[in-house]
């Protein structure tokens, strides 16, 4: 086809359905079926330590990947830690998981919750963003209504 | 040790927002045309053929099979690696491997991508863990920001020092007819870009492109043969970290690129870098990570990373030029990006860098990104390899 072509013709996009839903199922396993249970029933925050290095992982999993070792012991982590790392999300994009377009703007971050060694992301919770700060502290925060899922967590408030 | 490899041919696509005019074969059959022209060789001298990109991106799961028709790859073992962004350079090492191996004497590589068929940044989304990360997290936008946030907490680097690396990079564009954005910025245009995701601005971080690189390798036995200047691989050096967003702690350095460096420097005996090394190809897709990987990655101390940029270190006529290209702030076919930096290093080597070639150019580096904070780095040479 020559250049010169496709000057005449119309240029096509084809577009997909976007009618049609296709639902995933995924099994928490066992680690974090016990994370999202206590989160669920008890409001709380259940990570697991790991054996060699004693480093707490919270939200929990099977394996300490420096380590390589099986973790075994539950420690519950929180309510309150400290903001490691944040942005505000202001670009506009397709949630895939709603196919809805994500209510920005959004402040979110990474908190090392009191007890833990790994992070956690959520939702950053205030009235004032200019409060948001790598090291500011925050409690973390749970709907009324938990199903066992991540977004039993509604964020981290910012504590003064 | 596995045997010598060498890059003798490479062809890149032009690049825009929306390749509107050709479908994903066809973007894919423009690249490799144009290697085979590069490398004066035909479809018949290939003997084996690896492609990849974020197939995500364009909802098409068998890429290997759907692409034949572009890729040149019927009959012919052909297959797919696919790593997320370091898919490009992926290839670049996965198809080093393959001829290194002795099993394959001319092997077609290919990356590609139309990013503009689907939502990038939800699409990216897909990479992360279900259960966990996928509330929140807003794909590679998002992560780097959260990366220079803390980078800027501990360093006092600013806003404006992570500017001058996209006032670079769009600069070195202008000279490469492939890139996708070619217009210069300015300091002040960058900072009142408009704020995408903080500290990010819109002019600090790359576009989404429609792109395709193929690349050629070819065995010690044969690539002095056909090739009057292959560029040769001396060492390659890659690291994954964990699987979950959150875990990568302490976003201060790069903890895959520092490793992965400190790998590739003790296997080739590189004790100064940025004295060593004639010019560097980064995938770095935002300016931040001019700063922030270039020192992980030893060519300066940690901090140091602001006052080399503004000294010119790593600008066209620098004592260490990075992306000449443009890199990937102009340009971003995200499973091509990668391979588009192992080309354009290549293409230095053998002095067909037009008007962004480097003088005298005998190692050069090929670094990817990748999702979850992980790297590769691919060092070439003028010199065969002892
Ligand atoms: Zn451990």
């Amino acid at each position: 086809m020559s250049k010169e072509n496709e000057q005449e013709i119309e240029l096509l996009t084809v577009h997909s359905r976007t009618d049609v839903e296709q639902v995933f199922r995924y099994s928490a396993g066992r680690y974090l079926n016990r994370f999202l249970v206590e989160m669920r029933d008890n409001a709380r925050i259940m990570g697991v330590k790991c054996p060699k290095c004693g480093i707490v992982y919270a939200p929990p999993k099977e394996i300490c990947d420096p380590c390589y070792a099986e973790m075994t012991e539950p420690v519950e982590v929180g309510p309150e830690g400290t903001i490691r790392n944040f942005t505000i999300l202001r670009a506009p994009f397709v949630d895939p998981e709603t196919g809805q377009a994500k209510p920005v703007p959004y402040a979110f971050g990474n908190v090392e919750l009191d007890g833990a060694g790994s992070l956690i992301q959520n939702f950053l919770l205030t009235d004032d963003d200019s409060k948001i700060k790598v090291g500011a502290r925050v409690k973390i925060e749970f709907h009324e209504e938990r199903t066992g899922n991540m977004r039993d967590i509604k964020g981290f408030r910012l504590i003064d | 040790m596995g045997k010598r490899a060498a890059i003798i041919g490479t062809g890149q696509t032009y690049c825009k927002s929306i390749r509107r005019d050709v479908n994903g074969q066809e973007l894919i059959n423009e690249a490799v045309t144009r290697a085979l022209e590069d490398a004066e060789l035909t479809i018949d001298d290939i003997d084996g053929v690896v492609i990849g990109n974020m197939d995500h991106f364009e909802g098409i799961n068998y890429v290997d099979c759907w692409s034949i028709d572009g890729s040149g790859g019927f009959m012919k073992p052909t297959m797919k690696l696919c790593t997320g962004g370091t898919t490009g350079t992926t290839l670049g090492i996965g198809g080093y491997h393959m001829v290194a191996s002795g099993m394959f004497e001319k092997l077609l590589v290919i990356g590609w991508e139309k990013n503009s068929e689907s939502d990038t940044t939800g699409a990216i989304v897909t990479a992360t863990d279900p259960i966990l990360d996928r509330g929140v997290m807003a794909g590679a936008l998002a992560g780097l920001a959260i990366e220079a946030s803390e980078y800027a907490a501990a360093y006092g680097a600013t806003s404006k020092d992570a500017a001058r690396v996209s006032v670079r990079d769009r600069k070195h564009a202008c000279n490469n007819p492939y890139a996708h954005l070619r217009k210069e910025v300015t300091i002040e245009e960058v900072l009142n870009s408009p704020v995408i995701s903080d500290p990010l601005r819109l002019l600090d971080m790359c576009p989404r492109t429609d792109g395709a690189c193929a690349v050629i390798y070819a065995s010690e036995e044969v690539a002095e043969k056909i090739c009057p200047q292959p560029a040769w691989v001396v060492k390659t050096a890659n690291r994954h970290c964990y699987s979950r967003f959150a875990d990568i702690k302490g976003q201060t350095s790069m903890l895959s690129l520092t490793t992965a460096a400190k790998e590739l420097w003790a296997k080739t005996g590189i004790k100064e870098p940025l004295k060593e090394i004639d010019v560097v190809e980064m995938y770095q897709p935002y300016s931040w990570g001019g700063l922030i990987w270039f020192e992980d990655m030893g060519f300066c101390k940690k901090g140091e990373g602001p006052k080399y940029i503004w000294d010119g270190v790593t600008d066209m006529g620098g004592e260490c030029p990075v992306n000449p290209s443009g890199g990937v702030i102009s340009t971003n076919p995200i499973g091509a990006t990668g391979l588009i930096r192992c080309a354009e290093v290549a293409h230095q080597i053998m002095g067909k860098a037009g008007d962004r070639q480097v003088p005298d150019v005998e190692l050069a580096l090929a670094t990817g990104f990748g999702g979850c904070f992980w790297s590769d780095m691919i060092l070439y040479s003028k010199n065969k390899p002892a």
